[in-house]
């Protein structure tokens, strides 16, 4: 995290959390950039998305918009913020749309909000937009509950960094009556819309995501805020405050394998080691010393995983041995590990049908700590 | 002692027709929530109120009017129908009459927490809202958190102010669609009554406070919301956006850890705690002494505590947690365990084997 020091420099950056397109998140932000205008701040927009929204387009009428970059790729111009004119520009504050936007190829970074970390770095506070959906750990919820995976995603701590997180919240029936208006989408697309993500139910969900997650950042920062001495609100809550400060804090060990079903493990072990305050370490284990005597897809994935884990901030391991389950477990002894995060038993070939499985062998072995294992989220089969 | 699991029934479900019948015919109740005075929520439901009239062409009307008024609110009043406050024995209370009389689509209450005078058809405001309800008028209507009688004590330990009219929660909860107007702090401090000297730094906190305990509340009421519309529309719902932890207790482990752990875990994630036994017959004293130990713990923890019956505990088990949308299932080491369970796995490895869409932690004994 930043110290202090570093951070009287650094600029703010404010996040506008919805739910869905259309719950009124870029307008609330340009509204906030006039009312910081008025007041004297120096504010330019470095990028916002129209989609065709009359009201939104008008707030733009006033502002000082950043032209944004033309990026040729495979003979179509695609259009990107242009991240090195706002830097010239260097204003105070900057507005910025769609967080979590992935780049053209071509461009100087792949995604946005990682223009966005420069903008920060060179003392410019920024303001911007995204849903909740797109926060990594939640993926595999949002996955579970609309039936897309949501491609564009913005790792947790990115949006720990946010100095404040503020809900664009608008009922589900009224998003809905302006979908049907047109005020979202074109009609056709529209259309689309409603049979997806824009499903009643699903409206409510995200709804309640999103609401959820923004008290949960409000938390986060009621503790980072104050220092040690904070207490966080269900603390306070508490009845047994005094027996809460001894505990001690948990450490999490989250397996990693080849097995696809590893994202959603380190997803899931992210997001309750984010809720727990806990320590989080990611651990491989090999069969020999050295990583290249793995089949050439089974050491990609793994690699994958492992980086995966790294851009959630989570600490490395490759261990060898040849028993999976005593190697894991040594490690956990040897690192004060409070809870293991193991999936479910993967169905193939190799799980036995008499004989233990690595999870059955790790909650016989690691009896002095909790093991957790994950759920596979699966979508609903459709109902006939 | 533990409840004893409920099936659905017929009654059950005629309940539910009648309940959808009742749904048609009642008002809709719409409350703005807001966390701090400041944050907009007055501009905000009268600004609904407007678009509704003059978009979707609403018979709206103004119930109720809260000082101070606001020059933008003013603006908004300005284009709608208002119905004055009545002053009765000093004390201004809505005129329930004039519009029953009146007969709007839709009516808009600024301020729903409010005691009517002594001699009063109903004590409080909101009983005069339901009033409305239940003649068929939808009202929008607005409240801060701390009128909220069960937040009362916790906003007054953070904002140090007394109120003495509040309205019950579980009015908040029956509200058809809640709205909550998140304005960050710094917001609040601007525009919000000058009245608290304090550094920034505490009031900043203080309300950042009262945002949380608003957007968690109105995720419950969402949450409640979600299961009444599932539930209309007979879809079993398979995801949990709140986590809800469930802890099994069996008779002759010791499980305070467990439920200490349940206990602090459902806090951190601002979720629910349900512990669980399933009845066996013939325990000795010891084992029911150690049983009754952790029920009364979990019960002190403010577990909601549910004896099972059943022949087939992990069927039990499964289908309490399913039924109760549970996500986490914490369980404990049996430390008794014969060679047939040690070969063929015995409690905890079913549970893993069962208890699919749930994480199952399983904890030292």
């Amino acid at each position: 995290m930043t110290d202090t020091l570093s951070s009287t420099r650094r600029g703010n950056l404010k996040i506008y959390l919805g739910y869905a397109a259309g719950v009124g998140k870029t307008y609330q932000m340009l509204q906030e950039a006039h009312e910081l205008k008025n007041s004297g701040i120096d504010v330019v927009v470095g990028y916002f998305e129209p989609h065709g929204r009359k009201d939104t387009i008008a707030l733009m009428e006033g502002l000082e918009a950043i032209p944004r970059r033309k990026i040729e790729y495979r003979g179509t111009s695609f259009e990107e913020m242009d991240t090195a004119a706002i830097l010239r520009r260097h204003p105070q504050v900057c507005a910025v749309d769609e967080f979590a936007h992935t780049n053209v190829p071509g461009s100087e970074r792949a995604k946005r909000w990682e223009d966005v970390q420069v903008l920060l770095d060179a003392g410019i506070s920024v303001l911007t937009t995204m849903n909740v959906q797109h926060i990594e750990s939640l993926n595999d919820q949002v996955w579970q509950i609309a039936g897309v995976r949501v491609r564009e995603t913005v790792p947790d701590w990115v949006v720990k960094q946010a100095d404040e997180v503020v809900m664009v919240d608008l009922p589900p029936e009224a998003l809905l009556n302006r979908l049907k208006r047109g005020v979202v989408y074109a009609p056709e697309k529209a259309q689309a819309a409603l049979q997806n993500f824009f499903k009643p139910s699903t409206l409510v969900v995200l709804r309640e995501m999103a609401l959820r997650q923004t008290a949960h950042e409000l938390d986060l920062r009621q503790v980072t805020q104050e220092g040690s001495e904070a207490l966080t609100l269900d603390q306070r809550r508490a009845a047994a405050e005094k027996t809460e400060e001894l505990q001690p804090s948990d450490r999490i060990l989250i397996y990693v394998t080849a097995d696809p079903t590893t994202a959603m493990l380190i997803r899931r072990g992210r997001r309750v080691a984010d809720y727990l305050r806990a320590d989080c370490f990611a651990v491989a284990v090999l069969p020999d010393s050295d990583f290249h005597n793995l089949p050439a897809a089974q050491r990609e994935a793994l690699e994958k995983h492992l980086n995966f884990a790294r851009n959630l901030h989570i600490e490395t391991r490759i261990l060898q041995g040849k028993d999976v389950a005593a190697t894991l477990v040594g490690f956990a002894r040897l690192h004060q590990i409070t809870q293991i995060f193991l999936a479910r038993a993967q169905r193939g070939p190799r799980v036995p049908l008499i004989g233990r499985s690595l999870v059955q062998k790790v909650v016989r072995l690691a009896r002095d700590m909790q093991v957790t294992i994950v759920a596979e989220r699966r979508r609903p089969s459709p109902k006939v | 002692m533990p409840e004893v699991l409920a099936r659905p029934d017929p009654d059950q479900l005629l309940r539910r027709v009648q309940a959808e019948e009742e749904f048609h015919r009642r008002g809709r109740l719409k409350i703005f929530l807001g966390y701090a005075p400041g944050v907009g929520k007055s501009f905000r439901m009268f600004d609904e109120g407007r678009r509704r009239r003059e978009r979707n062409h609403e018979d709206v009307v103004v119930g109720a009017i809260q000082p101070p008024v606001s020059p933008e609110v003013q603006d908004l009043l300005k284009k709608l129908e208002v119905i004055p406050l009545k002053v009765v024995e000093g004390v201004p209370m809505i005129n329930v009459d004039a519009i029953l009389r009146r007969r709007p689509q839709v009516c808009l209450i600024d301020g729903l927490a409010y005691d009517n005078p002594p001699s009063s058809a109903h004590a409080k405001r909101w009983q005069d809202v339901e009033q409305l309800l239940a003649n068929g008028i939808s009202v929008i209507g607005s409240v801060n958190l701390q009128f909220i009688e069960e937040f009362r004590d916790q906003v007054e330990r953070i904002t140090g102010r007394e109120v003495s009219d509040t309205i019950p929660l579980s009015f908040v909860k029956m509200a058809d669609e809640i709205e909550v107007v998140d304005a960050p702090p710094e917001m609040c401090l601007e525009r919000g009554s000058p009245g608290v000297k304090e550094d920034l730094t505490t009031s900043q906190r203080k309300l950042s406070e009262l945002r949380e305990i608003a957007l968690l509340l109105a995720a419950d009421v969402v949450d409640h919301q979600l299961e009444i519309y599932l539930e209309r529309q007979g879809i079993e719902p398979l995801w949990g956006v709140q986590e809800r932890i469930l802890v099994c207790v069996t008779p002759r482990m010791n499980a305070n850890r467990m439920i200490e752990s349940g206990r602090r875990n459902a806090d951190r994630f601002h979720g629910e705690l349900f512990v669980v036994y399933v009845n066996e017959l013939d325990l000795s004293p010891a084992d029911q002494k150690i049983l009754e130990s952790n029920l009364s713990l979990a019960r002190k923890l403010n577990a909601q505590v549910h004896l099972l019956e059943s022949e087939e505990p992990i069927h039990a088990i499964m289908e309490f947690a399913r039924q109760h949308g549970i996500t986490q299932i914490f369980i404990g080491h049996s430390s008794r365990e014969s060679w047939w369970q040690r070969l063929w796995g015995g409690f905890v490895d079913k549970i893993i084997r069962e208890a699919e869409g749930m994480d199952v932690r399983v904890f030292p004994n």
